[in-house]
């Protein structure tokens, strides 16, 4: 046998900057790593001495894909550390907002970014020409996701309107009546690209690892919950750190992360496998369809299961608009009252479990931040899948070993701008 | 001959570019005046032969520099996208904090393993041809300043502040609500959303050319506010100018 180098700089269609090495001779692999080359950020130490008021506003700028769920996060620790409980009205507000993001993000990653895998072709470009409904479809979508937000939050990228304790402006009932045509309208479109689905050609392989994931008694969670493990069960969000045990590895600016085996995966597959019998009907039988069944190991369906929770969000999303409208909304005095003290926000971002760890002084201003990235916690599995995958495919032309290692990377749809800014921090 | 367009990040969050994706009807139109030959988020074919190219993030560590004037070398027309790249943005915040410091916060004993340097907008290592600005762009701005270029014209981005486009939009004035805002300063083009949407103007779109410094002052002691307060605030984005200054 021949010698088989991969080295892929900066792999393309993810966000952030990654690398993949892969070396082997006769056989034998020498060198086999997935890198994370991404500029340190260092969010952390510039939370360090801003206001209670401004925090919320800053952690969007992690990241400009999951831009919601660092707002809320960020928001529900500062309402933690303030003893503050959202109302009722908030947290249905909280919890369409998000679906917002959940949708546009699912998204994009189902049609823009990973579906040129599966149809063969280098980006969503080409797809004007073959595949024009889709891409019609996927901008359709996508821009009733940043409706949804806009109305909402004012915009979907850095929302504006969410603050702690609740929403700067409320939402007008009749826009949001108008918007629930639109998603049932959805539905339809998600249909077109389950029937898309059935024809991506998905990589046989399985490997089982530790899932983890919110999890709430009474509904699929994104917002609201603990933290549960395949492995080990429920954990409270509070207690955190004793899931993710982080470590750093010297090739890479993104902290890695393990708990009970080598590795973990967070991510929409994790909450199907761990969450799936809260899943609304459209969506079981969306997995039904597909094939997908939980507990599932194989990483590469880690896209169906975003297409599945898409019919779980949309559903959802009825449901708060209806409960909404039936309550009606109104102004509400929700003052802040500032208070000394550590606050934990957890929340499911599209692409896994979200910890925001913050301590503020009397004041309510921050003296330390933490933030622990989903796309941080699956690199060591990433690197893990490699491991195991690559043995089983090295008889393979070296240009498909190497697709095959990106589409890994991709399924997983990494973050990795925000990974590498997902780190421990200690303000002394 | 269509012009070939590539797009590139430095450090950021990469929500421009994703904004760019947004613009949807307009994005096919676009796509029948340009090639996108480079757009590494969502395309994994490159190449190295590009007009113009648009480019998001600030530069924040040494070896971003010369990958940020080959680019300049090759490209006809440089746009700066979004206000980490216009006015250096949020990265700017830990400028204050010594480079060696911020690391340890973060990292504590790997510290080594890491390089940054001082965040700066992309014009203070290379001269930009256009600006997209706001954190993140405005949509209609980003297709407003592109028909400009395509069509060789100036694009028309406003100079005066945020409070123009703020009463037009019809709000209670943000002082008048008992908080304060960077509105008098910051340059409009945002039909002032923040302040639409409940807030107040964080300045992400940087300072007009001539700001009305002394009127901005006049204000604050009209609500009883200090200079230090509104340059808190003002550091958020514009930390890279507040040093300059």
């Amino acid at each position: 046998m021949t010698g088989k180098k991969v080295n892929v700089h900066q792999v393309t269609r993810v966000e952030g900057h990654g690398n993949i090495i892969l070396n082997a001779q006769n056989g034998n692999i020498k060198e086999l790593r997935w890198e994370v080359t991404e500029s340190p950020r260092l969010f952390e130490a510039m939370l360090r001495g801003r206001s209670y008021q401004d925090a919320a506003f800053i952690a969007s700028r992690i990241c400009g894909i999951c831009s919601i769920a660092h707002t809320t996060a960020s928001i529900q620790a500062t309402e933690a550390a303030f003893g503050i409980q959202p109302s009722e009205q908030t947290l249905l507000l909280r919890k369409l907002l998000y679906n917002a993001e959940m949708l546009e993000s699912h998204v994009l990653h189902v049609l823009f970014l990973a579906a040129p895998d599966f149809l063969e072709v280098d980006s969503v470009f080409p797809l004007v020409e073959t595949h024009r409904d889709v891409v019609l479809m996927a901008l359709r979508l996508k821009k009733l996701a940043y409706n949804l937000a806009e109305l909402l939050a004012g915009r979907k990228t850095h929302p504006i309107s969410c603050i702690v304790g609740g929403f700067a402006k409320l939402p007008d009932l009749g826009e949001l009546k108008a918007i629930r045509n639109r998603i049932e309208g959805a539905l339809a479109d998600f249909e077109a690209i389950v029937g898309l689905a059935k024809t991506f050609n998905i990589p046989d392989f399985a490997r089982e690892t530790e899932y983890i994931c919110l999890k709430h008694p009474e509904e699929y969670a994104f917002i609201l919950g603990d933290i549960c493990s395949s492995d080990a069960g429920i954990t409270p969000v509070s207690e955190y750190l004793s899931v993710t045990n982080e470590f750093c590895v010297p090739h890479s600016t993104a902290k890695y992360t393990k708990n009970k085996r080598d590795s973990y995966m967070v991510g929409a597959l994790a909450r199907f496998n761990n969450n799936y019998e809260q899943l609304l009907p459209r969506a079981k039988q969306t997995a039904e369809e597909l094939g997908l069944k939980a507990p599932c190991h194989n990483p590469f369906m880690i896209t169906v299961a975003q297409l599945v929770e898409c019919f779980h969000v949309a559903e959802h999303s009825l449901s708060l608009i209806a409960q909404i409208v039936a309550r009606g909304l109104e102004e509400e005095d929700n003052p802040v009252k500032v208070r000394a003290g550590r606050g934990v926000g957890a929340v499911e971002a599209p692409r896994g479990v979200l910890f925001h760890d913050y301590t503020y002084d009397k004041r309510g201003i921050l003296t330390e931040a933490n933030c622990i990235i989903p796309t941080n916690q699956n690199h060591n599995n990433i690197q893990k899948d490699f491991e195991a995958l690559v043995p089983q495919i090295l008889d393979k032309p070296q240009d498909e070993i190497r697709h095959t290692l990106e589409m890994v990377v991709r399924a997983y749809d990494p973050c990795i701008s925000c990974s590498a800014h997902s780190l421990k921090v200690n303000f002394k | 001959m269509k012009p070939k367009v590539a797009f590139f990040d430095f450090t950021s969050c990469e929500g421009c570019q994703l904004d760019v994706l947004n613009v949807e009807a307009e994005l096919l139109d676009l796509l029948a005046a340009v090639d996108i030959v480079n757009f590494r988020e969502v395309k994994t074919e490159r190449e190295e032969n590009y007009d113009i190219a648009f480019i998001e993030g600030s530069i924040s560590r040494e070896s971003e520099i010369p990958r940020l004037q080959k680019i300049r070398n090759q490209a006809k027309v440089v746009v700066a996208l979004g206000a980490c790249a216009c006015i250096g943005g949020v990265n700017c915040l830990k400028n204050s904090l010594l480079m060696a410091e911020a690391l340890r916060i973060v990292y504590q004993d790997d510290a080594r393993y890491y390089d940054t340097m001082p965040a700066r907008p992309i014009d203070a290592v290379v001269p930009v041809d256009y600006y997209v600005r706001g954190c993140p762009i405005s949509t209609e701005e980003f297709l407003k300043v592109t028909k400009s270029l395509l069509l060789g014209k100036k694009p028309e981005i406003p100079n005066y502040p945020v409070c123009v486009e703020c009463k037009m939009a019809g709000n209670v004035c943000v002082f008048e609500r008992g908080m304060f805002c960077l509105g008098p300063v910051i340059r409009a083009g945002c039909n002032a959303i923040c302040i639409t949407s409940g807030r107040y103007c964080w300045g992400c779109r940087g300072l007009v050319d001539d700001p009305n410094v002394d009127s901005e002052k006049d204000i604050l002691k009209k609500y009883g506010l200090t200079v230090d307060q509104v340059t808190e605030r003002f550091k958020i984005f514009n930390a890279y100018q507040e040093v300059a200054k």
